[in-house]
């Protein structure tokens, strides 16, 4: 049991970490055609609104409460001491997580049900779909059944990994946990694992410095500002027209 | 001012004879593709149409263009806050069944059927899922009016138009159409650049073309909604964005694109503008009118033969040989020179830089009340012929009376051209018809020198400008409809620097098949 451990709760993070970085700067490297979202409205609008949206704004507001119990566990414990923004918080986070269980439940079968989408879907977008759909089913099952998973989390798991981030990993406490939360700790790794094989990848390319750059664009083959005037003397750029 | 060069097109809607050559020079070349098939980056429609995609025009259906606001201009359906609110589900996407469902026949089945007591047939099978299907649509379902009560009549270009003046233009006896063919307009304030979060799409400062970085695309399908022409199309396979691209590689090398060069009718020009890049803030958001966007569209194409223009030009490192394609340009003469060649919807603000000179046929033809039945007597038994003018009229007489009453109403032209503005319109039918008075007498000479000079003189046409329409219309030869500089090999990327720095962010010359991602 202790080997197992160690595997799955050193181990595994480990190989996790190691592939998602080297997968996903390796691919936007050498594949940058194949960062895409993918999108399928194209095929099929309709019902896309009823699965992709509650899912796309449900696992945002979850992925960055997780991420906030990694990073500010003493506020998140903080904020919990009073039982009315304990109650706020577990509950807002499981109506964010019935939304994004609803919408991967419309986003499978609209996938099944639609030939046209067929030809549009890899075994890869199956085999994931599956995976959050257990993931969101276990966070489901567990913020039920351990209650209160932000305050456990933040007191319990984010010492488990902080210590994977600094090298000086400390199983005890995890190793003591309940099965689901043991299994919704596996699934994690598993689709950082995964991630840089499957179209998760287009989250890397959120593309936010559309915010602040200006509509037009307009691109030179010859650019008319870094083109050295021959007059001005060598500088230790490279001039571009020589 | 910031002078920059343009590719500018002109399309002759008199000559087009709707053959669709240039469509398939152009599928031929770049879109006879997976994902590509439904894609006509050139299409060629019949008006009054609802076009492809259906009704693109509408939109109040599409949200494509810009709109004015209060300050400024916005996008209609795109822009910061609507793309990536709307960037997980994007409301106002067109689908695929807005085109059609791209299908092939089981050719084979024609020649492996077994013996059988019935012919073998040739089912025709989804391009997309690969199973039979009913084809509801195709491209130019609706060609040659085809289908009028289901097509013609839903054309949004029909809006301003009187019941009666509608029914009357869809009487068997008055029907009247001419063709439009449609590329990429190579805006000069384009909104899907505007629309693009990923920042993919960009346009050529060299020559204006406008191109989507395969690379960058992200599939976040603003630009499809933002183009109010629908010339941006999502590639269902490879999820990016495609659009035209004016055949870039051969402009590159000076020669004429495909669609072009294979133009039966001779219908397209194509040559340089020169024009002030930093005029177009102010031109496209200073006016309220939509009518007026067409003044302040043509203001900001600048005189190349003027010598401020010149010198600013090449301040700007714009290379003598451009100026000189620029000076020569077909389509500077018809946009400004005689201003007989209109944009298509100014009112969308994008500055589109392929200008159409309206049709006139449908025009000139006549206008008499027909009564079928007295026709039919009068016609001649044996030969089977009218002797008098009942339907084409082309007695000279009547000037500019044709004009008000033309089978194809003035306002519809109107709204397809000038955003809705008849003067403008009529304006550049009134130099057609002069020029084609003026060859009247030149050739057939039954009209009086007198009558010509006063047509001329109406329209506002000198008779030497009269003869050049004629010329570049009529028997311009190959190289004096396409002007194309082609570019300096001395400014070649290749030239100056490393191209793996620069192509990457050029949108061309990535060695990776263009496979779609898992």
């Amino acid at each position: 049991m202790d080997i197992l451990n160690t595997f799955l709760f050193i181990g595994f993070p480990y190989i996790a970490i190691a592939v998602f970085l080297i997968g996903i700067i390796y691919r936007y490297r050498y594949s940058k055609f194949t960062y895409s979202s993918l999108s399928s409205q194209f095929l099929e609008g309709r019902r896309l609104y009823w699965g992709s949206v509650p899912f796309h704004w449900g696992i945002l507001f979850l992925f960055f409460m997780h991420l906030a119990a990694f990073l500010i566990p003493d506020s998140i414990i903080a904020f919990n001491r009073h039982p009315v923004r304990l109650l706020v918080l577990e509950i807002g986070a499981f109506m964010f997580g019935i939304t994004v269980l609803f919408g991967l439940i419309t986003l499978f079968v609209r996938r099944i049900n639609n030939p046209r989408l067929m030809p549009v879907t890899s075994k890869m977008d199956i085999t994931l779909e599956l995976l959050l759909l257990t993931q969101v089913v276990l966070g489901l099952l567990l913020a039920f059944t351990t209650r209160w998973g932000s305050t456990w989390f933040a007191s319990v798991l984010s010492p488990y990994l902080f210590s994977i981030f600094t090298f000086q990993p400390d199983i005890t406490a995890v190793s003591a946990m309940p099965l689901l939360i043991k299994l919704h700790l596996i699934g994690a790794f598993l689709i950082f694992t995964l991630f840089p094989f499957t179209r998760l990848v287009h989250m890397l390319v959120l593309p936010l410095q559309y915010i602040w750059r200006p509509y037009q664009r307009v691109l030179w083959n010859w650019p008319r500002k870094k083109v050295r005037d021959p007059k001005t003397v060598w500088t230790r750029f490279r001039p571009k027209n020589n | 001012m910031d002078v920059r060069s343009q590719i500018s097109m002109v399309f002759h809607l008199d000559k087009c004879i709707g053959c669709h050559t240039c469509s398939i020079a152009c599928k031929n070349i770049w879109t006879d593709r997976k994902g590509a098939e439904y894609m006509w980056w050139n299409n060629v429609e019949t008006k009054p149409g609802t076009g492809y995609p259906t009704k693109w025009e509408d939109q109040d259906i599409y949200k494509g263009g810009w709109e004015k606001k209060y300050r400024g201009i916005g996008l209609k359906g795109a822009g910061r806050r609507k793309g990536l609110f709307n960037i997980f589900h994007n409301p106002n996407l067109p689908v695929i069944d807005d085109y059609y469902e791209p299908f092939t026949y089981k050719y084979l089945d024609l020649i492996e059927s077994p013996d059988m007591d019935d012919q073998p047939t040739a089912r025709p099978v989804s391009l997309i899922t690969g199973k039979p299907m009913d084809i509801k649509m195709g491209p130019n379902w609706d060609d040659d009016l085809s289908g009028t009560p289901d097509y013609a009549r839903h054309d949004p270009n029909m809006k301003g138009l009187s019941p009666a003046e509608q029914e009357a233009l869809f009487q068997l006896e008055k029907m009247a159409f001419f063709y439009l063919p449609r590329i990429c307009n190579h805006c000069l304030n384009p909104a899907c650049v505007a629309s693009c979060p990923s920042g993919a799409i960009y346009k050529r400062g060299e020559d204006g073309v406008v191109l989507i970085n395969q690379e960058v695309c992200r599939a976040w399908r603003m630009c499809v909604t933002a183009c109010p022409y629908k010339k941006s199309y999502y590639n269902w396979d490879s999820g990016k964005s495609e659009k035209c691209i004016l055949c870039y590689p051969r402009i590159e090398s000076g020669h004429a694109p495909a669609c072009m060069h294979s133009c039966v009718g001779r219908i397209r020009y194509l040559g340089v503008m020169l024009y002030d890049a930093d005029a177009i803030q102010d031109a496209v958001s200073n006016t309220d009118d939509d009518k007026d966007m067409i003044n302040f569209h043509l203001n900001v194409i600048l005189d190349p033969h003027n010598p401020k223009f010149i010198a600013a030009a090449k301040k700007n490192g714009i290379p003598d040989s451009t100026i000189k394609a620029a000076q020569d340009s077909p389509a500077y003469k018809f946009v400004k020179e005689w201003k007989i060649a209109l944009p298509l919807h100014p009112e969308y603000r994008t500055m589109p830089m392929l200008f159409y000179v309206p049709p006139m046929l449908p025009v000139m033809a006549s206008l008499t009340e027909t009564n079928n039945k007295a026709q039919a007597e009068k016609m001649d038994p044996k030969a089977k012929v009218w002797d008098d003018n009942w339907l084409y009229d082309t007695s000279t007489e009547d000037l500019w009376g044709t004009i008000d009453e033309a089978r194809l109403p003035l306002q519809y032209m109107a709204n397809m051209f000038s955003a809705g503005d008849t003067k403008t319109v009529r304006d550049v039918i009134k130099k057609l018809m002069a020029v084609r008075f003026y060859r009247r007498w030149v050739t057939v000479g039954d009209v009086t020198e007198e009558k010509t000079n006063t047509i001329l003189k109406e329209a506002g046409l000198t008779a030497e400008a009269a003869d050049e329409i004629y010329y570049l219309t009529a028997l311009a030869k190959f190289d004096d409809r396409f002007v194309i500089p082609a570019a300096h090999r001395e400014q070649a990327l290749e030239m100056m620097e490393f191209t793996g720095d620069a192509k990457g962010s050029m949108g061309f010359g990535f060695k990776e098949p263009p496979k779609r991602g898992l």
